[in-house]
């Protein structure tokens, strides 16, 4: 398993766990845990993915991800899960 | 598993905090790139470099990309470059062509700085080792990537005077051969005691004789993330203080542990070191002088400064050694003075003075650091600066260093430009009494009593 952590970050609009989730199912990427929160009025994501079976190269699929986001005005950012895993957990 | 708030806590520290990893710096050795013949020589010393390092620059864009943890600089640290050079170069110039082949090849990799063009003089010079030193204002001059060291003292040798007065010169020359870049070679020359092995941050990074063939050495920063912490608990007591620091700090060092591990594995060489020094920048908000000013000082230098460091410094090392496996370099709060914009404007308020500085850099790593002097400081006062350190140094069984800059034809009042992470400084007045009668006395300083622990 490569767990990978999506995160949206921005102002809240329709559509945008519909377009971050089309775009996961049109990459053969499974998504473990979606949780959602509004922190100073700014809509926050975390989605918990498994890139094991992803087609391309990580990067390429971090990049279009980005794009999305942009396209929403919102941000998204792709990470391996150990970055937080090794800060939060001894 | 990992929710939600963590991953925001962490995300803001990169984005908003400035957390960063400073530095992957690959040691590499070259001992066994001696040759008695200077041309080859130095082809040896090119080809090992960038064989080893080749994908050491890709690697680490590629470990920032999927991690999402910016990481500034790639570094390369070399074996003291005297040790290596002894038989082929038989005069300063022939030291300065190693220098030109070591830009080339930093050059040709992509990387930030390479580290090593040293000499280690803590008890006597040789030959090599003279020839070398005399050699660096000239190939500060005339290479752009290359950081060079000198150390002139330790704990268990005492201090090597002569080295100590012989360096006055050797920053006042390259001040002078850099005067048109305001004297900038300066900024990549440091003088050391008691310097690491292991080092990954620059000036003073070389690849000590007592390292493995390569070794993977990593730099963690995030002053900004400390100042961060604290401002939640303004005004708490020093118990919550410490601990608060100490939590951070071991965030941190995770994430340099984690990118160190990445790199080593990818590039097949071995982990070394994480160094879990607080490095500031010339961004806003990534300062130590800041941190020391949300502990409660109005100004970095005002009175309590000294123990506010120090306690930021001990905690700081408390938090970092539990996340990491192998601890070593400087490891401290880094106060360099050009590179700090709370440090610069504790300077132009008159609240921060170079014997300030020297009392602090007693409790934390690692020295008088990128400090501007008047261009007519001379020599010998700069030896006496020198030696002042290495004594600090020496006594205290730490490393200290002094990387100073004697700005040619600029005055107490004017302001020196470098540029980038080096940052700018104004040009701070230094103490005027004589002390030539002191350096110019040939010979070393015995090691302290307390070296012989035999």
């Amino acid at each position: 398993m490569n767990k990978t952590i999506i995160t949206v970050v921005g102002k809240d609009t329709v559509g945008i766990i519909a377009k971050v989730c089309t775009y996961l199912a049109d990459n053969n990427v499974n998504i473990l845990d979606i949780s959602q929160t509004i922190v100073q009025e700014y809509f926050n994501m975390m989605m918990i993915v498994d890139m094991s079976t992803l087609k391309k190269p990580f990067e390429v699929a971090a990049q279009e991800l980005n794009q999305i986001g942009e396209q929403m005005g919102v941000q998204v950012k792709c990470q391996r899960e150990e970055i937080f895993d090794k800060m939060h957990r001894i | 598993m990992i929710n939600i708030s963590e991953v925001i806590e962490t995300n803001k520290m990169i984005e908003k905090e400035n957390l960063d990893v400073r530095t992957i710096t690959m040691g590499i050795s070259l001992l066994d790139c001696a040759d008695g013949n200077l041309d080859r020589l130095c082809q040896n010393i090119y080809y090992k470099i960038t064989k080893y390092a080749r994908d050491l620059v890709r690697t680490g864009e590629d470990i920032s990309k999927e991690f999402g943890i910016p990481i500034v600089n790639k570094r390369i640290s070399i074996t003291p470059i005297s040790l290596v050079g002894g038989t082929a170069c038989q005069k300063p110039e022939d030291y300065v062509k190693i220098a030109k082949t070591l830009d080339k090849a930093a050059q040709e990799l992509g990387i930030n700085f390479l580290g090593g063009y040293s000499a280690i003089v803590s008890k006597g010079m040789t030959k090599s080792d003279e020839l070398l030193i005399r050699s660096i204002p000239q190939a500060m001059a005339e290479t752009n990537f290359i950081c060079s060291s000198v150390n002139v003292g330790s704990t268990k040798t005492g201090i090597n005077m002569d080295a100590v007065r012989l360096m006055g010169e050797i920053v006042k020359e390259t001040a002078e051969r850099t005067k048109d870049k305001q004297s900038l070679g300066c900024a990549k020359l440091v003088v050391l005691c008691n310097a690491p092995d292991d080092n990954p941050f620059m000036a003073g990074a070389f690849h000590g004789v007592s390292e493995a063939d390569a070794i993977i050495n990593v730099g963690v920063s995030g002053p900004g993330v400390v100042k961060y912490a604290l401002e939640q608990i303004r005004d708490a007591n020093f118990e919550v203080l410490c601990e608060t620091i100490k939590k951070t700090a071991f965030k941190i060092t995770r994430v340099g542990q984690l990118v160190a591990q990445e790199a080593s594995a990818r590039l097949g060489v071995p982990f070394g070191i994480i160094d879990l020094s607080l490095a500031p920048t010339p961004a806003i908000d990534d300062t130590v002088a800041d941190t020391l000013q949300e502990i409660g000082l109005e100004h970095a230098g005002a009175p309590g400064t000294t123990a506010a460091l120090a306690l930021l410094n001990d905690q700081v090392k408390k938090g970092g050694v539990m996340a990491s496996s192998y601890v070593g370099g400087l490891s401290g709060a880094f106060i360099p003075v050009s590179e700090d914009q709370g440090m610069i404007d504790a300077v132009d308020c008159g609240c921060l003075t170079i014997e300030k500085l020297e009392a602090m850099t007693c409790v934390c790593s690692v020295g008088l650091d990128m400090i501007a002097i008047p261009g007519d400081t001379p020599a010998t006062t700069i030896s006496g600066i020198i030696a002042d350190e290495a004594a600090i140094g020496m006594v205290n069984q730490k490393t200290t260093a002094v990387r100073i800059i004697p700005a040619i034809g600029m005055k107490v009042g004017d302001n020196v430009e470098f540029g980038g992470l080096l940052g700018h400084a104004p040009i701070m007045p230094v103490n005027t009494f004589d002390c030539s009668r002191f350096v110019n006395r040939q010979g070393r300083i015995p090691a302290p009593i307390h070296s012989f622990k035999n």
